[in-house]
C-alpha cells in the first residue's frame, strides 16, 4: 500500500500530526495536509461509490475539479455533505464519512448495478420509467431517490455564522498562481486599488510543483518575495482561500471566502460571501488536466499525472509504488522525472504520439526511464484498484502487446483553460488546434458597463503555458487594467523565465484510437455522473446532435463537479461520433458558481432575529410585556389581541370589543402612513390621487378619501387632514405608507413635474394612539390641558394642543362606530403618553385592544378594509362608495379607467351585508353558489357531476363570495361582508356557501352596516 | 416634556471591533425645495452656523450640521432641546418660498459608531454595498444607501466616528445587525 514517502512535501509540518477519522477509522496526518492527501498518506485508495453503478473509486486529482472523493464532513449541527477532500484542509479532530455505498463501503450491495450496466444506457431513465404513469411517483422514484443521491441532507439547525462583505476596487485579479500574482504587482504598482484573491491556501499556484524557475531561481522563491511586495503596498489586498465565484454585467462579482472550513470556530463567520465591484477585471485561473478515455480509466489509483505529482511534491504523498504515466503530451514527463527522483517506480511512460524529441523527453531518457511512443493503454486491471496495466497500439483497436504490473496510473490528455469565469459574462472562446483546447477569444471579450473590454485573462487560463510568456502577458494586462482604471504603469519590465521548448500534443479522445465496443463501454468520461463513452456515442446515434442536449440526455457534465474534467473529452467524443470539428458542436454554457458555494453563505446575516427587519411601533415593549399576540401588518408587528390570564384569543378578543363598546378601548395605530404634502400645488395634486374632492377641505378639518391605480382599482384609504392653505396631512393604510408615498413621487416627478408640490413621508415621527369608546371624552378631559368637547372639537376636525403636558394633535376621527380621537404625539414620547393615558383611563375602564377587535368594530360598522374588500380588482363602486367619488372633477386617477364598459357592467360583485340563519360564522373567502336545488342537493349534485347551476366547466356558478366574516360580540352572531352579483338589489334573498368542511352555510343578504347605522354614537 | 423622551434603543450600546452606541436624542428637520436659493441656504446655516453642503456632503460640528440628501432636500440636525427653536426659525427665514419643512426627529434613530477607520468600513462593509473607500466616502461626505434590508444614511464624523441614521421602527433591527456586523474583523479596509 501507498503511505507517506520519508521526505519532500512543501506544504505539510511533520512537526504537527494532526488526527483525523474516516468512516470511523482513527487516523493521522500533517498540518498542511488536505483530507485527500492525508487519506492517500495512510494508503486509503478507495473513497467512494459512483453514482448509478456503485463502482468503486478514489482520488483522480488534487484540486477543485476532484470528481470522485466527495465527504460527508462534521455532523449534527456542522454536518456537511458532498465535500471535496482534495480542497478540504485537514484539521485536529476532522471527521469523514464515504458516500454512496450500502452498507459499507467495502461491500456494496448496489455495486450489483455495474454488472448490469449494459441495461443502463444513457437515456434508461427516461426510456424505462414512463409508463405507466402512476409508478413513477409511487415506485420507481422512492425506489431511485434511496438508491442514487450522494451525501446525506444535514437535519440540524447550522451552528456556524455567515457573513457578506462588500467592497470595489479598481483591478480584481482572480487567481494567485504566478500570473496572477504578477498581474496583481503590475496592477498594483501603477497606483490602482487591487484585490488579488485565491481560492486554495497558498500562492504560486503549480509552479512549484512544475518546478518553473523564475529569474533563475526556484518559482517559490519569486512568489514568497512578491507576496511579500504586494502585502507592503497599501493599495494591495491579498486573500487566499477565497474562489472567484461569478462573474456578473459590470464587472460584478462573487467570491467566495472560507474562513474556518480549515479551523472550525465559534467565534468566526464560516464563510463570507464577498460582492466586489471591480473597474477591471484579470482572470489567472489556471487550466485544468483532462483524463485520458482508455477502459476501466474509474479504478481507484488512475489519476490525473498533475495530481500525481502534487500528493508527491506538496504532500510527500505518493499515488503508488510502480506508477505508470500515460500521455499524449510533455506535461505528464515532468511526473514521471517528479515520481522517478521521490524514489517510487515509474515502470513505463506510454505516449500515444509517435516518437519524438522534446527537452522533458529527453530528461526522462536521461533518467533511464522506458518511453512506449506511438502506444497506449488497452485497459487497466484490477478489481477495486489498480494493479496493472494492458500495453496496447494507440492507433490500433486495443490488442494488448503486453501486461505491465503497477499499482497507479498516472494520466495526462492535455489541459484545458479554465475558461468559465471569462464565459459567464459572455467572452466567447476559440478552438486552439495547437492546445486541443478551448481558449478564450480576444476578439469577443466580456464588455463592461464604459463599452470596453473589461475582463483579460492570462497565464494558463489564456492557454498560456510557456512560464516567460504567461509572465510577460500577465504583466502587461496588470499594467493595462491599471491604466484603464487611471493609474500610470511603472516601467518595469517583466520578471525572466528561459522559453520552453515542447513536442506538440496529439489530440486523444480515445485510447486506443479505434477502441471495440466492449472497451469504450467501460471507458469513463464523467466519473461523477457515471457518463461512458458509449453513452455519449449512443446519445448521438439517438440523434441528439446539440451539446447541450446530449448534456441532458446523458447528464455528463451535469453534477456538482459540472463536468470540470469531463466536458471536453465528452463534446469531442459527440463530434467524432457526428462527424463534425469541435468548435462546430461547441461547449455547454458555463454558469456560475464555479465550484459549489454554501447556502449559509448565500444567506449572510440573514437568520434568526436577522432574517428580516421587523418594524416596531414606539409602544411595541409594552404590548409585548402585556400578553400581545402580534400580527404581521406588512413589516410591522401589531398586537392582533391582549392575552390576559387564562384567556383564548377568542375571549380576549371578546372581551376587548365589549370594552370598547361599553367602556373605552386604547388602541396602537402608530402604522397608519402619515404623509405630508405641501405647496401651493398640494390641492390640485390630491383632487388628482383621491377619487374624492380635497382641495375644498377646510384647514383644521378631516376628510375620508379613497386611492385608486390608473386602472381604476382601490389601492389604498384613509383620513386626509388639512393643516394649513399649502399643507395637507394624509393618512394611508399601514402596510401603504411607503408604497403611497412613492405612488405620489412617482407622479410628481413623472407627470407633474412643473407642480409646486413637496411631499415628506412621517409616518415614524408620531406615536398615533387612538382612545375610543363612550369614555374617550372624559380620559382625556382627566388628562386635560385642551378642550376636546363636541363643540370645540367636532367629528371629523382636529386641533394641536396638549394632554396632559404632552404637545398633540387630536384628530376625531372613527374606525369603530364609537367616539374616538386619534391622538398623535411625538414618537420619542410616545411610550410615556400611553403609560399616562392607561393611568388616566383606569377609573373609566380602559384596556388596549388589538387589530382583531378593530377589524370586527369596523366590520360591524360596514366599513371597509383595504386588503380584504379589495383584492386589486375591486373599484369603488362595488363597495358602493359612490358617494366618495366626486363627480363634480375633471379627472382623477382611475377616472376613465372607471368608465369602461366592463367596470360599469350592472353584473359586478357588489358589497353586501351577509348574515347567516343560524347566527354561526361564515367561513372566509367562502364563494356563493348559484343553485335552484337548494343547497344540499346542489353540493350533491355538483359531486355527482350533475350540472345544475353549473358554469360550462360543470363546476357550481359563483355569485359572490365573503370577504370578511367575524362573530360579532355586540350583536351575539355571525356577520359577514361580501362582494355578490346584483347584491344590493337582491336585499333578503339567502344564499349558499359551501364550505371547504362539507358544511353547506346559508345567509341572508342585508345592510352591510349592521351597528349604529345612523352614526350617533360616534358623532357625540 | 423632554424628561419623558425615549430613543428607541433607550442608550443600548455594544463593544465589537467597533463601538455601537445609540447616540441619543437629536434634533432633524426635513428641509425640501431649491438648494440654490439663498433662502434656503440662509435658513439651514443661520440655524446652524455650519457651511452649506454641497452635493454628498455632511457639514457638522457636533451635534449640529446640514446632511445633503437629494437635489431638493437637506437635513439639519441640532441639539434635541433646540429642534422647536429651530423649526420655528428655518420656516420664518424661508417666509413665503415654496419649500417643506418638517420635523422629523422623533422618526429616525441615530447611531454612533467608534473605532479604528479600517475597522469601521470594515463593519459597514458587510452591510453596504456602497463604495466604502477612503477616497470615495472621506470624512464629511455623506452616503445614503441600504444596510442590509433597510434604508440608512452615514458619515464619517472624524476618522474614528461614523454618524448613522435609520428610521425608528427599525432601530432594534439596526443595531442588531451593526452589533453582528462588529462582532468579528475582516482586516481589509
Amino acid at each position: 500500500m501507498t503511505a507517506r514517502l520519508t521526505t519532500g512535501g512543501r506544504l505539510i509540518d511533520r512537526q504537527k500530526p494532526l488526527r483525523f477519522s474516516f468512516n470511523g477509522k482513527g487516523l493521522t496526518g500533517y498540518e498542511g495536509d488536505t483530507l485527500a492527501s492525508a487519506l492517500m498518506a495512510n494508503g486509503q485508495t478507495l473513497l467512494g461509490r459512483s453514482f448509478k453503478y456503485h463502482r468503486p473509486r478514489g482520488l483522480v486529482a488534487s484540486g477543485p475539479e476532484e470528481p470522485n472523493a466527495l465527504m460527508t464532513l462534521g455532523r449534527d449541527k456542522r454536518m456537511e455533505p458532498n465535500a471535496r477532500a482534495t480542497t478540504t484542509e485537514l484539521f485536529d479532530g476532522l471527521e469523514a464519512k464515504s458516500q454512496n455505498h450500502w452498507p459499507s463501503l467495502e461491500f456494496d450491495i448496489g455495486a450489483i448495478n455495474a454488472h448490469l450496466s449494459k441495461f443502463f444506457p444513457a437515456g434508461f431513465y427516461y426510456k424505462t420509467f414512463l409508463h405507466p404513469r402512476p409508478f413513477w411517483k409511487h415506485l420507481y422514484e422512492p425506489i431511485i431517490r434511496r438508491a442514487a443521491g450522494l451525501g446525506p441532507a444535514p437535519r440540524h439547525r447550522d451552528a456556524d455564522t455567515y457573513e457578506h462583505f462588500n467592497t470595489t476596487v479598481d483591478v480584481l485579479v482572480i487567481g494567485g498562481g504566478i500570473s496572477g500574482l504578477q498581474a496583481a504587482k503590475a496592477s498594483a504598482e501603477a497606483g490602482a486599488e487591487t484585490l488579488l484573491i485565491e481560492q486554495s491556501a497558498h500562492w504560486g499556484g503549480r509552479a512549484p510543483a512544475d518546478g518553473v524557475e523564475i529569474n533563475g531561481a526556484p518559482a517559490e522563491h519569486w512568489i514568497t518575495e512578491t507576496v511579500a511586495t504586494l502585502d507592503a503596498l497599501p493599495n494591495t489586498r491579498l486573500r487566499a482561500r477565497t474562489m472567484g465565484a461569478g462573474v456578473y454585467d459590470h464587472g460584478y462579482v462573487l467570491a467566495y471566502e472560507r474562513l474556518a472550513d480549515h479551523a472550525p470556530a465559534e467565534d468566526a463567520p464560516r464563510h463570507r460571501l464577498w460582492r466586489i465591484r471591480a473597474k477591471r477585471i484579470v482572470l489567472a485561473t489556471g487550466a485544468i488536466e483532462r483524463p485520458l478515455s482508455f477502459a476501466n480509466n474509474d479504478l481507484p489509483g488512475v489519476l490525473l499525472a498533475s495530481a500525481a505529482r502534487d500528493y508527491a511534491v506538496n504532500y510527500a504523498a505518493g499515488p503508488g509504488q510502480r506508477s505508470v504515466v500515460v500521455t499524449n503530451n510533455d506535461d505528464a514527463y515532468r511526473t514521471a522525472i517528479t515520481l522517478k527522483d521521490t524514489g517510487l517506480d515509474v515502470p513505463a511512460i506510454i505516449d500515444a504520439r509517435p516518437e519524438t524529441d522534446s527537452p522533458l523527453i529527453n530528461a526522462a531518457r536521461a533518467k533511464g526511464l522506458r518511453i512506449e511512443f506511438g502506444k497506449g493503454i488497452a485497459k487497466v486491471q484490477g478489481r477495486g484498484r489498480v494493479e496493472g496495466v494492458a500495453l496496447c497500439h494507440h492507433a490500433g483497436t486495443g490488442e494488448p502487446l503486453e501486461d505491465i504490473p503497477c499499482d497507479a496510473v498516472a494520466m495526462s490528455g492535455g489541459w484545458s483553460p479554465a475558461v468559465h469565469l471569462w464565459s459567464h459574462t459572455g467572452g466567447k472562446l476559440q478552438w486552439d488546434e495547437g492546445l486541443a483546447a478551448f481558449r478564450p477569444d480576444p476578439e469577443r471579450a466580456p464588455i463592461g458597463a464604459d463599452g470596453e473590454t473589461n475582463i483579460s485573462i492570462v497565464g494558463a487560463a489564456n492557454g498560456v503555458f510557456d512560464t516567460a510568456t504567461a509572465l510577460t502577458q500577465a504583466d502587461a494586462a496588470g499594467k493595462a487594467a491599471a491604466k484603464a482604471t487611471g493609474h500610470t504603469p511603472k516601467r518595469k519590465a517583466a520578471p525572466k523565465a528561459e522559453p520552453e521548448e515542447r513536442a506538440p500534443i496529439l489530440a486523444v479522445w480515445n485510447m486506443p484510437a479505434l477502441a471495440s465496443d466492449d472497451l469504450r463501454s467501460k471507458t469513463w468520461l464523467d466519473y461523477q455522473n457515471d457518463v461512458k463513452v458509449s453513452d455519449v456515442e449512443l446519445a448521438a446515434r439517438e440523434g441528439f446532435e446539440s451539446v447541450e442536449h446530449t448534456k441532458r440526455y446523458t447528464t455528463l457534465g451535469m453534477a456538482t463537479d459540472q463536468g470540470k474534467l469531463s466536458n471536453i473529452n465528452g463534446l469531442a467524443v459527440l463530434s467524432h461520433e457526428i462527424g463534425q470539428p469541435i468548435p462546430d458542436t461547441g461547449t455547454t454554457t458555463f454558469r456560475p458558481p464555479y465550484t459549489p458555494i454554501s447556502m449559509g453563505a448565500i444567506a449572510g446575516e440573514a437568520r434568526g432575529d436577522l432574517f428580516q427587519p421587523i418594524r416596531r411601533t414606539p409602544i411595541h415593549d409594552w404590548h409585548d410585556a402585556n400578553g400581545a399576540r402580534w400580527e404581521p401588518v406588512g413589516h410591522w408587528r401589531r398586537p392582533y389581541a391582549y392575552l390576559q390570564d387564562g384567556e383564548s384569543i377568542d375571549e380576549a378578543v371578546h372581551r376587548e370589543v365589549t370594552n370598547t363598546r361599553n367602556r373605552v378601548g386604547l388602541l396602537d395605530a402608530s402604522t397608519l402612513g402619515k404623509i405630508l404634502v405641501k405647496g401651493p400645488d398640494a390641492g390640485r395634486f390630491l383632487d388628482m390621487l383621491y377619487t374624492n374632492m380635497m382641495s375644498t377641505l377646510k384647514p383644521g378639518r378631516c376628510r375620508y378619501g379613497l386611492m385608486c391605480t390608473e386602472n381604476g382599482f382601490l389601492t389604498d384609504d384613509g383620513v386626509v387632514a388639512r393643516i394649513n392653505e399649502d399643507t395637507f396631512l394624509c393618512h394611508t393604510t399601514s402596510g401603504g405608507a411607503d408604497r403611497i408615498h412613492a405612488h405620489m413621487e412617482e407622479w410628481l416627478q413623472t407627470e407633474w413635474w412643473d407642480w409646486q408640490v413637496y411631499t415628506a413621508n412621517i409616518t415614524e415621527q408620531y406615536a398615533q394612539i387612538a382612545v375610543v369608546g363612550p369614555n374617550a371624552r372624559a380620559v382625556l378631559e382627566a388628562l386635560g390641558g385642551m378642550d376636546v368637547s363636541a363643540e370645540a372639537l367636532p367629528f371629523m376636525s382636529w386641533a394641536d394642543g396638549t394632554l396632559g403636558g404632552f404637545k398633540v394633535r387630536i384628530y376625531r376621527i372613527s374606525f369603530s362606530g364609537e367616539l374616538s380621537y386619534e391622538i398623535a404625539v411625538g414618537a420619542n414620547e410616545g411610550r410615556a403618553f400611553w403609560d399616562s393615558l392607561l393611568a388616566a383611563g383606569a377609573e373609566h375602564g380602559i384596556q388596549p385592544y388589538g387589530t382583531e377587535a378593530l377589524h370586527i368594530m369596523r366590520a360591524e360598522k360596514g366599513f371597509i378594509m383595504i386588503g380584504d374588500e379589495t383584492d386589486g380588482t375591486v373599484i369603488p363602486q362595488d363597495l358602493g362608495l359612490h358617494w366618495a367619488i366626486s363627480k363634480k372633477k375633471d379627472d382623477y386617477l382611475g377616472k376613465r379607467a372607471q368608465e369602461r364598459e366592463h367596470m360599469t357592467d350592472p353584473n359586478r360583485w357588489r358589497l353586501v351585508g351577509l348574515e347567516t340563519l343560524d347566527g354561526s360564522v361564515l367561513p372566509d373567502g367562502a364563494y356563493a353558489v348559484d343553485t335552484d336545488l337548494g343547497a344540499y342537493e346542489a353540493v350533491t349534485e355538483y359531486a355527482r357531476g350533475r350540472k345544475c347551476g353549473a358554469n360550462e366547466n360543470g363546476q357550481a356558478a359563483m355569485i359572490g363570495r365573503v370577504t370578511s366574516t367575524y362573530h360579532s360580540p355586540t350583536l351575539g352572531r355571525g356577520i359577514a361582508m361580501g362582494l355578490v352579483e346584483n347584491g344590493p338589489e337582491r336585499m333578503g334573498e339567502v344564499l349558499t356557501f359551501p364550505g371547504t368542511d362539507g358544511t353547506v352555510y346559508e345567509a341572508k343578504i342585508v345592510s352591510p352596516v349592521f351597528y349604529d347605522p345612523e352614526g350617533e354614537k360616534q358623532n357625540v | 416634556m423632554s424628561d419623558t423622551a425615549r430613543t428607541a434603543l433607550n442608550g443600548a450600546s455594544y463593544q465589537g471591533v467597533v463601538r455601537i452606541e445609540d447616540a441619543g436624542l437629536r434634533g432633524m428637520i426635513t428641509v425640501r425645495g431649491d438648494l440654490a436659493s439663498t433662502n434656503i441656504k440662509n435658513a439651514a446655516t443661520g440655524v446652524t452656523g455650519v457651511d452649506f453642503p454641497g452635493q454628498g456632503e455632511a457639514k457638522c460640528v457636533g451635534e449640529t450640521g446640514i446632511l445633503w440628501m437629494s437635489p431638493d432636500e437637506i437635513m439639519v440636525l441640532c441639539p434635541w432641546a433646540e429642534r422647536n427653536a429651530a423649526l420655528t426659525q428655518i420656516r420664518t427665514t424661508l417666509g413665503p418660498a415654496h419649500s417643506l419643512v418638517a420635523d422629523v426627529s422623533d422618526a429616525r434613530a441615530v447611531f454612533t459608531l467608534s473605532g479604528p477607520d479600517g475597522a469601521l468600513r470594515d463593519t459597514l462593509a458587510k452591510l453596504t454595498p456602497a463604495n466604502l473607500s477612503p477616497q470615495e466616502l472621506p470624512v464629511g461626505r455623506l452616503r445614503r444607501t441600504r444596510l442590509a434590508q433597510i434604508p440608512g444614511a452615514f458619515w464619517f464624523r472624524d476618522t474614528q466616528t461614523v454618524e448613522l441614521i435609520v428610521f425608528r421602527s427599525v432601530a432594534r433591527y439596526a443595531f442588531d445587525l451593526l452589533s453582528n456586523a462588529a462582532a468579528t474583523p475582516v482586516g481589509h479596509y
